[in-house]
């Protein structure tokens, strides 16, 4: 019988840690900004079939980065998850927070279980109030950590420098095409240059609480886009 | 809630949440938590028809631009009016709406199941059931009825939706055991139905306006309430007045209370001077 080496368990989580973070790096990055009337968020992603962001439930959205494969199935998962409570509570009993903690369990025993390879994906679950102060913005790690983020993030990619643009040019009450060309400006900033993303390339959706059905969740794309894009 | 509680880890998601598979919310409730579709409890021998509340009548009718559905508001109970505002129209989706006969509480958990249902598809697959494949799931949600309604507790709905393929309303109509029968030009189910076929044959024309179409299916219920115990007429006193959906390429949407008011108000205007309704032409 063969003798495993010993790994310390801090050294084994920094490894997990280090490939998923690693795997995360390498895609594009997803912004996501508050305005007026709700969040709107943008991903460079020129496929039109695979989506980035998605509708989980009434003022629930999901956007994530890393594994295509991954992040699906979590995103299934929350919208079994939504419809299921929400058909044997009420709607209004689907709420982001327990979206968020029933995916920082499910991502924390995944990356600490030895048997199962850590998610390589970083998660924003977003959630529209009746005024922006209800607005409530979730960011889970693949480790499964969760964190409360305000006005706007970025995730995946060169997450730090999108960041960082937001945080230089945000202010808070934009309106929808503000808001959303900041976000656009913000996916193509990078500490050398300041390149334009061409509106066939950009995958953009809305939490809108300004929208009469149930359902906040709109995508954005074609000449409607293009134009808030333009400034027309 | 859940009764999956197969993995390890508190608070987890159930590994079924996270595979890969149905897109159906009906077929992953079966599976996950069984206890919470309508058709899996199963009953004492025995009839339950007289238990509960039952709902009547429900007319649809097309129209070049769509399709309008209206209910009547009455629900009984034996010889009982159990309730005389309840609502039998639902919109089912954006393009679709549904509209039940039957035992009225298995009925509404039926609906919220089916447009649970419709949404979940269009969440994961991206794009949304196909006019027909909402007709199939709906029948499928009743034929696991089948049980029950040979119990007494038979959940009859009349499905209507625009098709945006063939830019026409379109109608189904079904039997207990999940039948699916497509109507052309209009239909009505529900205790009252056969005279409000009735009087649909005598004032259907294929060029209705919307408003012309909700007048005709108005009339209609007129008719139903005239000859059937059960279904509900306009009650001027409490004014409460059909519930109307309209479908058309724009959308579905219930047509306003104090519109149906109107249409309605000429309607019984109209019957003070000949209660029957209006005269067809005889040949």
């Amino acid at each position: 019988m063969s003798m495993p080496f010993y790994v310390s368990p801090e050294q084994l989580m920094k490894d997990r840690a280090d490939f998923a973070r690693k795997g995360i790096a390498r895609g594009r990055s997803v912004a996501l900004v508050q305005y007026a009337d709700g969040i709107v968020f943008v991903s460079e992603n020129p496929s039109q079939a695979l989506h980035k962001v998605s509708e989980i439930y009434d003022r629930i959205a999901f956007a994530a980065v890393g594994r295509y494969n991954e992040f699906e199935n979590l995103r299934i998962a929350g919208v079994r998850l939504a419809d299921m409570r929400g058909y044997s509570y009420d709607r209004r009993d689907v709420t982001g927070r327990g979206l968020a903690n029933a995916y920082a369990q499910t991502l924390g025993s995944i990356f600490s279980s030895g048997g199962e390879k850590p998610y390589e994906v970083e998660i924003f679950v977003a959630e529209v109030g009746d005024q922006a102060a209800d607005d409530q913005i979730f960011r889970l790690t693949y480790d499964g950590q969760v964190a409360d983020e305000q006005d706007f993030a970025a995730m995946g990619g060169a997450a730090e420098s999108v960041a960082a643009y937001l945080k230089e040019h945000f202010t808070p009450g934009l309106p929808l095409d503000g808001a959303l060309r900041l976000a656009v400006a913000a996916l193509g900033h990078t500490e050398t240059d300041q390149r334009t993303i061409p509106a066939d390339d950009l995958e953009v959706a809305v939490l809108d609480r300004t929208r009469t059905l149930p359902r906040k969740f709109r995508r954005l794309n074609g000449d409607s886009l293009s134009g808030m894009l333009s400034g027309a | 809630m859940s009764t999956a509680s197969s993995s390890p880890g508190v608070g987890r998601l159930p590994d079924a949440f996270l595979s890969p598979g149905t897109s159906s919310f009906a077929d992953f409730l079966g599976d996950v938590a069984p206890d919470l579709l309508p058709a899996r409890r199963s009953l004492p021998p025995g009839s339950a028809a007289e238990l509960a509340p039952h709902g009547t009548t429900i007319v649809a009718a097309t129209f070049p631009d769509g399709v309008v559905m209206a209910g009547d508001r009455r629900a009984t109970m034996g010889n009982v009016i159990a309730q005389r505002d309840i609502e039998k129209v639902f919109p089912a989706d954006e393009f679709s709406c549904v509209g039940i006969a039957g035992t009225a509480g298995l009925a509404v958990e039926m609906v919220r199941l089916f447009q649970t249902e419709l949404e979940h598809y269009e969440k994961i697959e991206g794009s949304t059931l196909s006019i027909d494949g909402k007709a199939n799931r709906l029948s499928a949600l009743i034929r696991n009825n089948l049980a029950l309604a040979m119990q007494g507790l038979a959940v009859v709905p009349l499905f209507a939706g625009y098709d945006q393929r063939a830019a026409q309303g379109r109608i189904f109509s079904y039997d207990v055991t999940g039948g699916r029968y497509e109507e052309t030009a209009f239909h009505s189910v529900g205790s009252g139905s056969m005279f409000a076929r009735g009087s649909l044959k005598k004032l259907y024309r294929n060029d209705f306006t919307a408003d012309e179409c909700v007048t005709a299916a108005v009339q209609a219920l007129y008719d139903a309430a005239d000859d059937d115990s059960a279904t509900g007429g306009p009650d001027l006193t409490r004014r409460i007045f059909p519930v109307v959906h309209i479908i058309t390429g724009d959308g579905q949407h219930r047509m306003a209370d104090s519109e149906v008011a109107t249409i309605a108000d000429r309607v019984v205007g109209a019957r003070m001077q000949r209660p029957d309704g209006p005269n067809a032409a005889l040949t």
